[in-house]
């Protein structure tokens, strides 16, 4: 359908296949039909890539496109492009939408809007309880017929631990695996920050640091006796990180995402900006040595990928006080900047692991296509521009929603174009 | 150093205060004060001001205090109590506060159950804004009236020991008490049971303690904080019994504290489970004088952020 293209002159990041420099891929039906030197081919549209870096497509795991049920808030349309916008060739759609995507017909209706909106590939994450209500288990194998490719109560965590046994038993079967919040509600009280210095200064409950190591503590013991593969979603914190570096060293099959946020801010934005709820997420934002800890995992591949926990919000929704608005920040279009300037340039992470986590950690933590351009790939594309000084401004996002962390802030470094099965479905206008 | 005016519109904590500032309000309280002990408590000095205050959580202190300083001061104070207004119909809090706005108050007093809600008004609004309580944040008056009420039984805050003793999790008191004398140079003990003593307090400049015997040797001022009795349910603490046992102010523990050591408490008192009651009404406590100062202080505020400059006699 897409015919030839011709990537050109561009740097190729691509770790998966041993790749890093100066090559042109030629793009073919969707496919990577070449890579290599001086490429040419008669009838190609040729795309300059000249000062970019041309990466294997960048998935998110981990975003809330809100629709069916809060379109004012975003829809898969408006969120695709701002994935796309962010240099993501694929999303993952949690299920917490209304109604909850607990069946196959709501999986079904995702991938189709995607399909309609013509840009990065939609996934959807089926819930593991009918309702997330955290009590009998969801169609995991009709969902995955419609194009599930994992399942998870999201900011639900499954409290019932034998539920959970069975969940992760069943999702064997079915080929899923589990992504789980992890916090325990019964330490956390769903407290609306981190617990800490701060939070004693500013008055507000907050959620210890033990509330995470404790769910993942749990969970990887539920999921070592029943054989099933954990995810952990946004995880925040220095000693639940140790908890998955120590059941790897283990063999155990499970994998972890951290976000942007929770990389580069700490619980102390809260009193800066005078309690501005931009930095009202859950997980809650941590302290400095749970961000040096995290970017120590990413480089040593105990984090597997980048996600964004996207989940926007009307700013009539989030306009109240700190405690009673809403969980959560927008993030697609931010994230790779946002770690690129922050822990490539200041030399916290390299290039490969920043290809990796944002593309081959995150495809194999799912089990999905792509994390690499080699012959035979996908033909899906991140180009970054690593010069291009920009300023975060949440007014001239695709997203619908502005709750952003990163307003005002500089970056070097943005998406320059986005690339999926072939096709530029987005590329900066300069 | 002094200074002649605060730098912000709002007064949003102690925690930004600088000592000149505090030292400012103080001075500002205590020349503001005798208008109270007058015969015709009025002076013209804030006529044709608009005060809004907006309580938001129950308060009969604070806001009698606050109106007080309203009419002597010759403001417009309008009170709104959330109860039976348009937030019970569903309004958001910056809806009815941009209302409020648009009847252009000069200041607007606010106390609310949620940490933050001042701050999000002063952000969203042109009118001054006076923090009269964020849920266990800050209540800066309350501080300011305690400063006030210390400074003249011992004419100073430097140097001095203030032990703040009881429930320290769920105070906006202690914290912007702890912010104020801490400014002031007074060395802080804070002392509480361990399921009301919130996580690393000592990073606010204070010493921080379990044992209220110890907590009370050599203070000069003993400041009891409330037990919210309404909290009982959340296995804080077994019972009112046990906590008067071991963190009540009997005459034999205040025995421990310097001999002209003072108590204070912000009201309301739990008689016989923080604080015995011949503790409460004995000569040594100054309860009842915090009371008359707290109006002193709010006259102060309210002149000094509606005005920008300093008291200069009736005629200003």
């Amino acid at each position: 359908m897409s015919g030839l293209l011709l990537v050109a002159g561009g740097r190729l990041v691509d770790p998966a296949a041993g790749r890093d420099g100066a090559f042109d891929l030629l793009l073919r039906d969707g496919v990577v039909a070449e890579v290599g030197s001086n490429l040419a081919a008669a009838g190609a549209r040729v795309l300059d890539a000249t000062g970019l870096i041309v990466f294997p497509g960048f998935i998110d795991l981990h975003a809330h496109l809100r629709e069916p049920g809060r379109e004012q808030a975003e829809t898969v349309a408006t969120g695709l492009k701002a994935a796309a916008a962010g240099g993501f060739t694929a999303v993952c759609a949690m299920p917490n939408t209304d109604p909850v995507n607990d069946n196959r017909a709501i999986s079904e209706y995702l991938v189709s809007k995607a399909r309609g909106a013509a840009g990065p590939r939609l996934y959807p994450i089926g819930a593991v309880t009918r309702g997330q209500l955290g009590q009998e288990l969801a169609e995991f194998g009709e969902m995955r017929i419609a194009g599930a490719v994992a399942v998870s109560d999201d900011g639900k965590w499954l409290a019932d631990g034998a539920l959970l046994r069975r969940a992760f038993e069943h999702a064997r079967l079915v080929g899923l695996p589990v992504i789980q919040h992890c916090e325990d509600p019964s330490l956390s009280g769903g407290a609306p920050m981190h617990e800490g210095a701060v939070s004693t200064r500013l008055g507000l409950p907050g959620q210890p640091a033990i509330a995470e190591a404790a769910a993942v503590a749990r969970d990887l013991l539920v999921a070592e006796i029943s054989g099933g593969r954990l995810h952990v979603a946004h995880l925040s914190t220095a000693r639940a990180l140790e908890l998955v570096r120590e059941a790897r060293a283990r063999g155990l099959p499970v994998t972890c995402e951290v976000t942007p946020h929770h990389l580069t801010l700490t619980d102390e934005e809260i009193a800066r900006s005078s309690f501005s709820t931009n930095f009202k997420m859950n997980p809650p934002l941590r302290e400095p040595a749970d961000c040096d800890a995290l970017a120590a995992g990413l480089e040593d591949g105990t984090v597997d990928a980048i996600a964004t926990d996207h989940a926007p919000h009307h700013e009539d929704e989030k306009a109240l006080d700190f405690e009673t608005a809403p969980f959560g920040v927008v993030g697609l279009e931010t994230a790779a900047a946002v770690v690129y300037d922050r822990l490539v340039r200041t030399g916290k992470l390299s290039l490969a692991r920043f290809a990796e986590v944002f593309s081959a950690g995150p495809a194999r933590a799912l089990g999905l296509p792509g994390g690499t351009l080699a012959p035979g790939s996908p033909a899906n594309l991140t180009l970054f521009d690593p010069e291009r000084p920009w300023r975060v401004d949440a007014s001239r996002f695709e997203s619908l929603s502005r709750n952003t962390p990163f307003a005002g802030w500089d970056l070097t470094g943005a998406p320059a174009a986005t690339i999926v099965e072939g096709r530029v479905v987005w590329k900066r206008e300069t | 150093m002094t200074v002649s005016c605060l730098r912000s519109k709002d007064l949003l904590g102690t925690e930004g205060l600088s000592a000149e500032e505090i030292t400012l309000i103080l001075d500002t309280a205590e020349a503001l004060r005798p208008i109270g002990e007058r015969q015709i408590k009025k002076v013209p000095a804030l006529r044709g001001r608009m005060v809004v205050n907006l309580f938001f959580e129950a308060s009969t202190r604070t806001r009698f205090s606050f109106e007080t300083a309203e009419k002597w001061l010759s403001a417009d104070g309008l009170s709104f109590a959330a109860k039976g207004s348009s937030v019970e119909k569903g309004e958001s809090l910056l809806d009815t506060a941009r209302n409020l706005q648009a009847m252009s108050p000069d200041l607007i007093v606010i106390r609310h159950s949620c940490p933050g809600v001042p701050h999000f008004l002063a952000r969203n609004l042109r009118a001054g804004v006076v923090n009269a309580g964020d849920g266990a944040h800050e209540h800066p008056t309350q501080a300011l009236l305690d400063a006030l009420t210390i400074r003249r039984r011992f004419g100073r805050l430097e140097g001095l020991r203030v032990t703040i003793a009881g429930d320290i999790t769920h105070s906006r008191v202690a914290r912007s008490n702890i912010w104020l004398l801490t400014r002031m140079g007074a060395s802080v003990v804070a002392c509480a049971p361990p399921t009301l003593l919130p996580p690393r307090i000592e990073e606010m400049g204070v010493s921080a303690t379990t044992d209220f015997d110890a907590a009370l040797e050599g203070a000069d001022v003993v400041m009891m904080l409330r037990m919210q009795l309404e909290r009982q349910g959340a296995s804080l603490f077994p019972s009112a019994r046990e906590y008067f046992k071991r963190y009540g102010l009997t005459a034999a523990r205040l025995a421990l504290a310097k001999p002209d050591a003072v108590v204070m408490h912000p009201g309301p008192m739990n008689r016989g489970v923080e604080i015995a009651s011949d503790v409460a009404d004995s000569a040594r406590s100054l309860i009842l004088e915090q009371v008359s100062n707290g109006v002193a202080v709010r006259m102060a505020v309210l002149y000094l952020l509606l005005t920008g400059h300093t008291w200069e006699g009736e005629t200003a």
